[in-house]
């Protein structure tokens, strides 16, 4: 996964010119929605109401459709997130290891409750469901990097990597 | 086949061999003959390792423990502290978790040994999961050659004698869902591999994408020949970027030796396959969904019938297995189903791959025949519980049953735990000791639920928000006795009436807890205590 840490608010030229880049190396149909979207949060961080608009007239989809795909898949974000977007995995696996304590310091140190960005644009905080390196657990996502064995006290190093 | 005590892999690609990876090897084989371990360590090299930093890299099985860089002259002294006294060289052990994750496809045998008879996992930790010809010489490609000797029909036979029973969850037995496609009528047919894998706690398909991306290739071009399809998907959860790039590389290198493409060998066979990256949506993983999203729609599942069998992606007939159930079929092929059927129970042939996870002192991946029991699985591939006594099991992530401890010994294949009333699910073991709450804990599943369902249809919808709010009143001390019919309603309600696995199975955990630990619920309504100490009660 990319990092986001270069990304800035494209202008609208900028946009149409880089989506019509994107569509170019697709046939524009209806199943390369989701690769399309997928290629777009990577380019740009999130999927803005604008890109939307640009999708759906570039390619004839409906807006409302492409709408309806993009706010369906946790990993297609419509809303502008944080330099670095921390996922915490809530499910039973890691939260029988310890998970709790680890959310608890994880809140704490960044001062963010979940689906909160920091106001230095630095965090978005998130909880997600499973992400497979269970026996890592507790797990958490940055930036698509996993950390596992996390206790509250490693939280801070961690995040500490982080500029 | 010999079996060895340990094994050690040393990692011996180019820069490995810059950094003197052969003298290492020298030095290893020449420390092991001198403390006389010759007979119960062998010693392999790994010709291929990615992009990891600290070369050359020594893994000592069954431990699954890593040491990088080794230089020649820590040989002798690792041999004797780890091989022949048992104790770890803290100094040389490597613990980032990013070189960790990078060989994760080797350290993911932790507590097997590789000289163990094994199916699914059977080249994972041993073949080069990046190069086609590493593929090859163990044996690779010969079950796909083989069923193109074969009728397509005797394919579908040999499958069905088998016995195999879907690895996904619901154990639905594959020959006759591959009968069902090959009879459909039509001429366009699809092959769709499942790694949608998204349950709480299962991670075995990752680890089989990761260390042998090419059997699952192979098993999908037996299945398209047998059903008679020309193109396959696999959709990849997106989440999993490694075992994406894995798969990729390995359809690239299939296509350039011809493997995949048209006219297949002059057999006048063609087949394909692309990769859909899933973009995080647990419900993905039910079969009709994962159709919608790859047609590029939300993923919502549809009504059944018609089946996919019958009308699949794009209305036409699709065969759909999961991961673990393809990675069976070549070594099916090759040996024949009454091989495969001496493993397991009779109604479950084969083996499982099940994640180990929670209060055990050895987490990771298993691969036993069916039938094995919980209990046998903690004490030998668990090593035990860490502390306190064993209190439940939750199996098969969050559609999986919570067995309690009087379950423990019974043989775990899909119907013995039907009879009993619990669900197999899809391989997680999550151990659980007497320090967790049964409350937190499905307030924790049910959490899940609400936050996963896709909110098509009414029952599930509401009924995963209201049980979840019900558990979190219990949890927090605002619990009422009525609450506990009302929840028995709901699951009711919600496993008649939803459309889908996800609604019709999100009451299981509730259930097995009204079931097996009334009590201790109740003590949180009544006495207003929670009898561990974990929920907040107000």
């Amino acid at each position: 996964m990319e990092e986001n840490t270069s990304l800035s608010i494209p202008t609208i030229e900028e946009l149409k010119h880089e989506i019509s880049l994107i569509l170019q190396q697709t046939k524009k149909d209806r199943e390369d929605l989701i690769p399309i979207l997928h290629k777009i949060t990577q380019r740009f961080g999130y999927i803005s109401s604008q890109a939307l608009y640009e999708i759906s007239s570039q390619t004839s989809i409906p807006l409302a459709e492409v709408f309806s795909v993009a706010t369906f898949y946790r990993m297609l974000p419509t809303q502008q997130r944080g330099r670095h977007v921390i996922l915490f995995c809530e499910s039973l696996p890691c939260h029988v290891v310890g998970g709790r304590e680890v959310f608890d310091a994880l809140k704490n140190e960044l001062k963010l409750e979940p689906g909160q960005t920091s106001k230095d644009q630095k965090w978005t905080l998130l909880t997600t469901s499973c992400l497979g390196v269970c026996d890592f657990g507790p797990v958490i996502s940055i930036d698509g990097n996993i950390h596992g064995h996390l206790t509250p006290e490693t939280v801070q190093d961690v995040l500490n990597k982080y500029e | 086949m010999k079996t060895v005590r340990s094994m050690v892999l040393v990692s011996h690609d180019q820069k490995s061999k810059a950094n003197a990876s052969q003298e290492v090897i020298d030095a290893l084989q020449s420390a092991i003959k001198s403390l006389d371990l010759s007979d119960e360590v062998a010693v392999a090299s790994i010709p291929e390792i990615g992009n990891v930093r600290n070369l050359p890299l020594v893994v000592i099985l069954p431990e699954a423990t890593v040491y990088a860089p080794v230089k020649p002259e820590d040989v002798p002294h690792l041999v004797e502290e780890h091989l022949y006294k048992g104790r770890e060289v803290a100094a040389l052990k490597v613990t980032d978790n990013d070189t960790l994750r990078k060989i994760a496809w080797l350290t993911q045998r932790k507590g097997t040994l590789p000289a163990e008879s094994k199916i699914v996992l059977r080249n994972v930790g041993i073949v080069d999961p990046e190069n086609i010809d590493d593929f090859l010489a163990y044996e690779g490609g010969q079950a796909f050659a083989l069923a193109l000797e074969m009728t397509p029909e005797l394919v579908v036979e040999i499958i069905k004698e088998s016995g195999l029973r879907g690895r996904g969850g619901a154990g639905f037995p594959a020959g006759i869902k591959w009968e069902a496609v090959r009879k459909a009528p039509g001429t366009k047919k699809y092959v769709i591999c499942n790694a949608d894998e998204s349950e709480p706690g299962t991670f075995k398909d990752r680890v089989i994408l990761e260390g042998d991306p090419f059997t699952i290739i192979e098993a999908m071009l037996i299945a398209a020949y047998a059903v008679g399809a020309d193109e396959g998907y696999i959709y990849i959860r997106g989440e999993y970027q490694l075992a994406l790039e894995r798969v990729e590389k390995a359809i690239h290198q299939a296509r350039e030796y011809g493997v995949l493409g048209k006219n297949i060998f002059g057999s006048g066979f063609d087949f394909d396959i692309h990769i859909h990256a899933g973009a995080g949506a647990y419900i993905c993983g039910e079969e009709t969904a994962l159709l919608e999203s790859i047609e590029g729609g939300r993923g919502e599942p549809r009504v059944k019938p018609p089946y996919p069998t019958t009308s699949g992606l794009w209305g036409k007939p699709t065969l759909i297995n999961n991961v673990e159930t393809f990675a069976n079929i070549p070594p099916i092929v090759l040996n024949g189903a009454q091989w495969f059927k001496s493993f397991g129970t009779p109604s479950s042939p084969g083996t499982k791959v099940y994640t180990i996870l929670g209060n055990v002192n050895n987490t990771g991946l298993i691969e036993v025949p069916m039938g094995i029991t919980l209990r046998e699985v903690i004490s030998i591939y668990g090593k035990g519980i860490k502390a306190g006594q064993f209190k439940f099991a939750q199996t098969g992530g969050s559609s999986g049953s919570i067995i309690p401890a009087s379950l423990q010994d019974t043989p775990m294949d899909f119907d013995s735990y039907r009879k009993v009333g619990v669900a197999l699910g899809s391989g997680a073991l999550l151990i659980c000791n007497d320090t967790n709450c049964i409350v937190d804990s499905v307030r924790v599943l049910t959490r899940f639920f609400q936050e996963e369902c896709c909110g098509k249809c009414v029952p599930c919808r509401v009924g995963t928000e209201q049980t979840w709010k019900i558990l979190t009143n219990i949890s927090e001390g605002r619990g009422k006795m009525e609450d506990l019919a009302h929840l028995e309603w709901l699951c009711k309600g919600m496993e008649d009436f939803s459309n889908c696995g996800l609604g019709q199975t999100a009451g299981t955990p509730i259930r097995n807890m009204l079931d097996h630990f009334r009590a201790e619920l109740e003590a949180h309504i009544k006495l207003g205590v929670c009898p561990t100490g974990v929920c907040p009660m107000g």
